[in-house]
């Protein structure tokens, strides 16, 4: 709870800076800050007595368990890697960085509340704070026509499934008279479960697909994530979705586990249909944005394996698939920023000879790239082998057989940004260098590479 | 007040918003102006508060109306931030039209 609030205060902060003028400390403060919030995340690890505010006590509301600070630390992490980003690429608009830096920043007390609720209010709030502020992030450029329809595309479909979101909630409430997670567990364990309450779930069900950009619900993502700046296009595909999981997982492994037999059905075939479209459709995409927008996609598929596998807490391997998967994508865009900068493009094609302007780059972005498409000895791979043998575990071979092949197809698309990099001829612009993106890029790499060495003491925490 | 409000079956409130939602839905699929698909969403919204507000009424249970303050904030919140988006739509496009959001694509 104190890491919200800590957050929360920083984000405010943020917006003072413009006033006191103190843009120019800002992300070295902001960055500082975050290291102390996740300090202080961390020293909760294990304490149970319920979050408080003074003597009001807000255990109906949020529950910091070790679920909330694994993936707060997480989280925070992340934020900590894009806002060193943030320092190079919002160089040329110090002008508006205390508004994108404080926005950024509730994007992640949003995603805070998304991993903490004990109550649907919670759920319903975490969610909205860090979706609006996106609307605000991904029509950030105000005079580029793109970004205009990425955040104006993200929020008419953001709000549309808000509203089923709340249908949902509203139908679970009047079922099971509660907003809370225990008090609805409680009500279907009783076994006198109303239609009007499976309604509601599946509602709730749809809404939460759509935030994390599954298939059929997925046509906002592409879109939203080529037109948005590439810095928020990071921010999304890393915490958002890395949130929008969380909570996820924590709806079925906190509250509606008992009605898992009624949902699966629609899970397996939205989880199969996730993976195959992801996969397929990022084979005949150009833009590097999209092909990391439908690699989302078919990573949000290995994911819902994950979500599918709650009874049998499969919290450690999502945890390590997210972290995983969220470190290599914030190194793999550090990398790409530079290389859209530099070639002002963000076609495969701005990747072409990379290896001979910059082999240091083009070497970080292959292992990226491969731990990205599961290839040992990186920790994709690991995350992959976890999320599938909890999921073979809990019986669902077939689909696991399916999500292996499609782990295969997917090696394709991976490759031919490396293809690009180390077989076409280089074209005449230099490559512009800045340090921060590298040093970000080599502290993902050495964590992807870590993670394979650590994988047991993660795979416990969670347990 | 809360008799009042219990003189009518509580399925009918049920039906009324169900019907006020898929109205909303309706509006948001078929509609191309982006100001009125702004508006249905809210329709949705707001029937989902009528629901809470009945369900509340009829357990006797405060929750449900609380839910539709924080409900309300957010609308708010939302709305700004989406007319905030119309406004610099319009400046580049002079359309709100959601036709002209079309730079994207496969």
């Amino acid at each position: 709870m104190t890491t919200l609030l800590y957050t929360t205060c920083l984000g405010l902060f943020c917006m003072l800076a413009e006033v006191l003028n103190l843009r120019k400390l800002l992300i070295p403060a902001v960055i500082l800050g975050l290291s102390a919030i996740f300090v202080v995340n961390m020293q909760q690890w294990g304490i149970t007595t319920p979050a408080s505010i003074g003597s009001v006590s807000l255990s109906h509301m949020v529950k910091m368990d070790n679920f909330a600070i694994a993936f707060s630390g997480l989280a925070i992490v992340i934020s900590i890697l894009i806002f060193v980003l943030a320092a190079n690429y919002y160089k040329d608009d110090q002008n508006h960085i205390s508004d994108y830096l404080s926005i950024m920043v509730f994007v992640l007390c949003g995603a805070l509340v998304m991993f903490s609720y004990n109550n649907m209010a919670m759920l319903f709030l975490g969610i909205e704070i860090l979706s609006i502020s996106l609307y605000i992030m991904a029509g950030s450029r105000r005079f580029d026509t793109r970004s205009n329809e990425s955040g104006m595309k993200y929020f008419l479909m953001g709000a549309f499934a808000s509203g089923f979101l709340l249908f949902g909630i509203a139908l679970i409430y009047g079922a099971s008279g509660t907003f809370e997670l225990e008090g609805i567990t409680k009500y279907i364990a009783a076994g006198e479960v109303a239609p009007m309450f499976y309604l509601g779930v599946t509602l709730l069900l749809f809404a939460m697909l759509f935030k994390v950009s599954a298939v059929p619900f997925h046509f906002w993502s592409p879109d939203v994530y080529e037109g948005a700046p590439a810095l928020i296009t990071a921010f999304m595909s890393t915490l958002v979705k890395v949130a929008a999981f969380a909570a996820l997982y924590r709806l079925f492994s906190h509250c509606l586990g008992g009605t898992m037999y009624y949902v699966e059905p629609l899970l397996i075939i939205v989880t199969g249909a996730t993976i195959i479209v992801g996969n397929v459709t990022a084979l005949s995409q150009i833009n590097v944005k999209r092909i990391l927008a439908y690699s989302g996609i078919a990573h949000a598929g290995y994911m819902l394996l994950g979500v599918l596998s709650s009874q049998t807490n499969a919290a450690s391997s999502v945890f390590f698939y997210a972290a995983a998967y969220a470190i290599a994508t914030v190194g793999l865009f550090a990398l790409a920023i530079m290389t859209f900068k530099s070639n002002f493009s963000e076609n495969v094609d701005a990747f072409n000879g990379l290896a001979k302007k910059n082999p240091v780059a083009a070497a970080l972005i292959s292992i990226f790239m491969l731990s990205l498409a599961g290839i040992p000895p990186f920790a994709g791979f690991l995350g992959k082998y976890y999320i599938f043998s909890e999921a073979i575990r809990n019986g669902y071979v077939t689909l696991t057989l399916f999500a292996v092949i499609n782990s295969i197809i997917a090696v394709y698309y991976y490759l031919k940004v490396i293809i690009a990099m180390y077989s076409q001829p280089a074209n005449d612009k230099p490559m512009v260098v800045h340090p921060t993106y590298m040093v970000v890029a080599i502290i993902c790499a050495a964590a992807t590479i870590g993670l394979t060495l650590v994988p047991d003491m993660l795979m416990q925490i969670l347990k | 007040m809360e008799n009042t409000l219990q003189a009518v079956p509580q399925n009918w409130y049920l039906v009324l918003s169900t019907l006020l939602f898929c109205i909303g839905i309706m509006g948001v699929l078929f509609r191309r102006n982006a100001i009125i698909i702004l508006m249905c969403i809210e329709l949705m919204l707001n029937s989902v508060n009528l629901l809470l507000v009945s369900f509340s009424a009829y357990s006797g249970n405060s929750d449900g109306q609380v839910f539709v303050f924080f409900i309300m904030v957010v609308a708010a919140a939302e709305v700004a931030v989406g007319l905030a988006l119309m406004m610099s739509i319009y400046r580049n496009a002079a359309s709100t039209d959601i036709n002209v959001l079309n730079k994207l694509k496969w």
